[in-house]
């Protein structure tokens, strides 16, 4: 029965894309919707079956690759962890699908949208589902792919295309690390089924395994490599630049795969291989360091950004950088509780925000926006609450996931942890200050939108409300009603096998005897965020321009995302086209064809050419040419050289 | 009662049954062309259902050559007609009479001038290929892995484009050394060995120091075949100026001959030297899939961005032979079964695009999604399985190769993962700039889709891509065996070798 949840949306997947034509668009919405909705259903009696009864199951389908000892089977390997990934995905994809169906009655390719949309789903519960990390990077690839069309959907639109290929080739760029990660774990363990490998990896501690030139602890190794994988998909910093790009897609997309689902992959990988990474506490360090610096980066740059969507992509960016220093700090509970509100408010957001620019006739710019607060009320109001869910108000959602990675993180007590821990408060003031500063450039003010936008604007239609108001609903008491199971007493026995903390890390367990500033700093920091962002947009309209134009070399520096994306252009882009032009002309067609083929026939001729020369015609150049011949034999004779 | 049939000779030779029917058509040039179509397809359908009966047949449970037929040829010598196959060749004989009927459909219309002798052509040409890969004596092997050329220099320099007489030329420079050498090689072997039967001069074990110069002549030509870096810039060449269905037969099966010599020759008899050489080869590989990588990056002609995309693929190739443990080996052939076809259908999808605009230079095109929505999803599902998609089969054979590469050395592993990255670059910037955005071109604007014809020649591709991805265990299943015993005997030999030279 589990597996239905996996196939349905593939096969709304198919019927839409395939028989679009014929079932057309009404038949396409109901077609993968109903698929959807049957999966989400089936999804939650999952949860329930799974997570809460701890009926963890593995169900094999059939052999994939089987070649020498290296065996991978199609199985889906369902506890705990899977159980809350499915729910999550289901709900937030169904919830999309509904929308979409309002967000996209305009464009002319509705099959297309759903099925690429439905195709997503699919290998996003195959990637949750995967009892082996050949079958994980199976469904990493194949959201790779969804990403990557649905990124492009509007061909038509070059910057949509080049952001397209941007974030499959930097996702390529991680799954390298993926892939070298599965090489080195079937060549220690000898198996890549998961289970198998959790079984061993105690036995492999102190194993060590020559990379390249060095030498060093196996499973930290392996846990490296497949942390650059987490990087590239979850955009964490050094491979964060596809994801704003990624925008360009339409934004139910941007909500579903950029927001709620496909990049919190990362963090699921990370949770899923807790059994292994928790024998490589360097690799844990690791991922706590990139966690926390990309927290800052990306909500440094959320600061001074004007696109609406390009503001709510960086604060994603900056919360999986929350969750990944969450598992570093061995809080993977922590992670994935956050991962879990995190999709709720933050798809209400891009989903409000959608409604926004639908509202506005597709107008991403917050400086031409403003005063909407009147004219779209329902969508202001869901727009607040994914706010404060996001800034932590306190008993919503993030609140409570976002504090309880906080306060673990704390309780870690490592340098590397205080790092984490103040850089995450900090940025949770951050957070506060460009959320709030998101909600009154749109929705308060004057209207800066010409007289023709204005005069369009309409609230959204109900199937697009719907959703919305089903998502604030989870962004409401997601972290009220899971706290139990996430960080309270309830945790062990919850999780049940699919989670591994070691004793030294149980850092859940000794947040709860963090000091009080601990626990009020982050509500202390919501306070300070939201009153900044009130005070300059506010009350002092004027002073951020003065700001931008007193300090224009911190505000260019984070306008342009700290220059990364220049910089990738610079060296790897386009020295890439350089080589590539002059490897062709000057080394398959100056050196190869000219020292070989072509070298050679023009050698040729130009030995003939002189060879031909040779026969004169003239009676007296061949006898001379007998003559030296003669002299040259007699005098080699007569001087001995024959003897 | 099947039993009995010496059904690989009847598949290396029914192609030829059709050409004698071919050169008995009479009639005007309409009429002459028409019935050699028919004629050639219903000649290799056939052929191509036959041969599906060798994998039926086949018992995947042994290593041992199976089907075999045996006649001696010249009396006392030890030298003679012997065909056979085992878990490693199978597939190639099948790649070889499947894609052979893809082809003369795909000729279907481009083909206008000449149509008779183009269709003989392929029908001879379909025998040499299924002859090479059934052969079970060298010098059998030899006059079929030469005699594949001829046909294709003439498909080259008939039906060819405008530099034609260039490429075939320098096709011809490149394989000549070659041939040569390995020629003097088998000369070489027959005399020491005294027969030129493969099953025994694999058992044979032949002096370390002969072993080097053999395995260099032999390697001198496969490498070219294959082919490796630098030994490589025919191919962009020859596949710019063949026909489509030259292009097709070019990369979906002349390439797998270097690759299958390897498998067949170099490594079972001359395993010392296979040993020695295989930093070797590992180098020009790598060299090969960055090289060309970058090269394909930078190109401007379709045709010539995929003939390069094969060079890098090919480099995986030689690498998972070379590693020779399972994974590498198996990751290898099913590589090559995989590029054979994946790359055989990227340039039949050049060809439709070709066939209607005449010009194979990428700024000619764009945007055609607006008008070939069907064209743009084959053409799609061909891009991602050239990158290696899982669930694609260029996954599966990638996949393998690399786990077997890491296996031996993680230098070669990392810097050979990198083609992955680099492959999925250029491929997908020329689907970008042939597929997506608007169609602006005037010359484009009534370009149209796929045609009923051509989703005929696509279909099955598109159901093997997916089928090898989904499911490849009947086909790894099938060459199991084989490779494993060619490892062992590989490691073997070698054991005996260090044991000879630590008794002096």
């Amino acid at each position: 029965m589990y597996a239905a949840i996996v196939f349905l949306p593939l096969v709304g997947a198919l019927l839409a894309g395939f028989f679009g034509k014929i079932i057309g668009d009404r038949g396409a919405h109901l077609v993968t919707c109903i698929f959807m909705a049957a999966s989400m259903l089936l999804g939650a009696v999952c949860f329930y079956d799974v997570a809460l009864q701890q009926n963890a199951q593995t169900i094999t389908l059939f052999t994939w690759i089987e070649s020498g000892n290296l065996k991978a089977e199609w199985a889906l390997k369902i506890d705990t962890l899977t159980a809350i990934m499915i729910l999550v995905v289901t709900s937030v994809s169904t919830m999309v699908h509904v929308y979409s169906i309002g967000y996209m009655h305009h464009d002319p390719h509705n099959p297309r949208f759903f099925a690429y949309l439905s195709l997503f789903t699919f290998a996003m519960l195959m990637l949750v589902t995967a009892d082996n990390l050949v079958q994980m990077f199976f469904g990493w690839e194949g959201v790779g792919l969804a990403s990557y069309l649905l990124i492009g959907f509007w061909y038509q639109k070059p910057e949509a295309n080049a952001a397209a290929i941007k974030a499959f080739l930097v996702n390529r760029v991680g799954d390298f690390g993926f892939a070298l990660g599965i090489f080195g774990t079937y060549l220690l363990f000898d198996t890549i089924v998961l289970d198998e490998i959790f079984i061993l990896a105690p036995k492999y501690v102190e194993t060590e395994l020559t990379f390249l030139w060095f030498s060093a602890d196996a499973i930290t190794v392996l846990t490296m490599l497949l942390f650059i994988g987490a990087m590239g998909k979850s955009a964490q910093l050094g491979l964060h630049t596809w994801l704003p790009d990624a925008m360009e897609g339409p934004t139910p997309v941007s909500a579903l795969i950029h927001a709620a689902t496909m990049v919190t992959a990362g963090v699921f990988m990370i949770a899923r291989l807790s059994p292994m990474m928790e024998y490589a506490p360097d690799t844990l360090t690791v991922v706590t360091l990139i966690g926390a610096t990309t927290a800052i980066f990306a909500a440094s740059v959320g600061l001074c950004q004007n696109d609406i969507k390009r503001v709510i992509a960086y604060s994603t960016c900056s919360q999986l950088g929350y969750m990944f220093f969450a598992c570093g700090v061995s809080a993977y509970s922590a992670g994935i509780y956050h991962l879990l509100t995190h999709a709720f408010f933050k798809a209400l957001l891009f989903l409000g925000a959608g409604s926004v620019i639908h509202a506005m006739s597709d107008e991403q710019d917050m400086t031409k926006m403003g005063g909407l607060r009147k004219r779209i009320p329902l969508t202001y109001w869901l727009m607040i609450v994914g706010t404060l869910a996001l800034t932590g108000f306190p008993f919503l959602s993030g609140f409570y996931s976002k504090d309880l990675i906080l306060e673990a993180t704390f309780a870690r007590d490592t340098g590397v942890g205080y790092y984490a821990f103040y850089i995450g408060i900090f940025v949770a003031g951050l957070t506060a200050f460009y959320s709030w500063r998101l909600i009154f450039m749109t929705f308060h003010g004057e209207c800066r939108a010409p007289k023709s936008v204005q005069d369009k604007i309409h609230e959204s239609p109900l199937v697009m409300t719907l959703p919305l108001i089903f998502l604030a609903v989870g962004a409401l008491f997601s972290g009220k009603l899971g706290y139990e199971f996430f960080g309270g007493e309830s945790m062990k026995a919850f999780w049940g096998d699919a989670l591994l903390v070691l004793k030294e890390n149980r850092t859940i367990e000794a947040a709860a005897g963090v000091p009080m500033w601990v626990v009020l700093l982050p509500t202390i920091m919501f306070i300070v965020g939201t009153s900044l962002a009130f005070y300059c947009y506010q009350l002092k309209p004027d002073l951020p321009k003065t700001l931008s134009s007193k300090f224009s070399g911190i505000y260019q520096f984070l306008l342009n995302k700290w220059y990364f994306d220049e910089l990738y252009d610079l060296l790897f882009v386009r020295s890439a086209f350089r080589f590539g032009h002059a490897l062709w002309k000057k080394g398959d067609g100056a050196v190869i064809d000219g020292l070989g083929p072509d070298g050679i026939s023009s050698m040729v001729r130009r030995l003939s050419g002189q060879a031909v020369r040779l026969q004169s015609g003239f009676l007296y150049h061949y006898a001379f040419a007998m003559m030296i011949g003669l002299i040259a034999f007699a005098s080699w004779y007569i001087f001995g050289f024959g003897n | 009662m099947t039993d009995d049939w010496p059904i690989l000779s009847l598949v290396t030779f029914l192609p030829l049954v059709g050409c004698f029917f071919i050169l008995l058509t009479r009639g005007d040039d309409a009429i002459v062309a028409r019935n050699s179509r028919y004629i050639a397809l219903w000649t290799s359908v056939p052929t191509f259902l036959i041969s599906l009966l060798i994998w039926v047949k086949f018992d995947p449970s042994t290593a041992n050559f199976q089907m075999m037929e045996s006649i001696e040829w010249i009396e006392g010598t030890n030298i003679g007609y012997r065909m056979g196959v085992d878990g490693i060749s199978i597939f190639f004989v099948l790649l070889s009479t499947l894609l052979t009927p893809i082809c003369i459909l795909a000729s279907w219309e481009a083909i206008e001038h000449r149509v008779r002798e183009y269709m003989v052509a392929f029908l001879i040409l379909e025998t040499m290929m299924v002859g090479m890969f059934c052969a079970l004596d060298i010098l059998v092997f030899y006059i079929f892995f030469e005699g594949v050329l001829i046909p294709m220099f003439i498909i080259i320099g008939v039906w060819g484009g405008a530099r034609r007489v260039y490429a075939s030329f320098k096709f011809f420079l490149y394989t000549l050394l070659g041939s040569v050498l390995m020629l003097v090689a088998i000369l070489v072997m027959y005399f020491m060995a005294g027969t030129t039967d493969i099953v025994a001069l694999s058992k044979f074990s032949f002096p370390s120091d002969i072993q080097i110069w053999l395995w260099l002549a032999f390697f001198a030509s496969f490498a070219v075949k294959v082919p490796m870096w630098p030994a490589h810039t025919w191919l962009p060449d020859a596949h710019v100026e063949a026909p489509t269905a030259g292009s097709v037969i070019l990369a979906g099966v002349l390439l797998k001959m270097g690759g299958y010599g390897f498998l067949r020759f170099s490594i079972p008899m001359f395993p010392e030297a296979s040993d020695f050489f295989s930093p070797l080869v590992f180098a020009l590989s790598v060299v090969a899939i960055i090289y060309t990588s970058l090269v394909a990056l930078a190109q401007d002609d379709l045709k010539k961005l995929i003939a390069y995309s094969s060079v890098a693929h090919m480099g995986f190739v030689t690498i998972g032979i070379f590693t020779l443990n399972s994974q590498g080996l198996e990751g290898a052939i099913f590589q090559m079964l995989s590029h054979g076809i994946v790359s055989g259908a990227l340039f039949l999808c050049v060809g439709v695009i070709y066939d209607r605009m005449h010009t194979r230079e990428i700024a000619a095109y764009g945007g055609l999604v607006n008008r070939m929505p069907k064209y743009a999803l084959v053409f799609m599902v061909f891009t991602m399985a050239s990158v290696g998609l899982p669930a694609t089969s260029g996954f599966v054979g990638e996949f393998l190769v690399l786990l077997g590469a890491f296996y031996y050395n993680t230098w070669l592993a990392v810097f050979a993962t990198t083609g992955v990255v680099l492959g999925a670059a250029y491929m997908l910037y020329v689907y970008r700039r042939i597929i997506f955005g608007k169609l602006e071109k005037e010359n484009l604007m009534s370009i149209s889709d796929l045609s009923y014809r051509e989703i005929i020649i696509f279909v099955p591709l598109v159901l093997l891509v997916f089928w090898m991805g989904v499911y490849p265990a009947p086909f790894l299943d099938v060459m199991s065996v084989s490779v494993d015993n060619l490892i062992k005997n590989f490691n073997v030999a070698l054991e005996n070798s260090s044991v000879h030279l630590a008794s002096h």
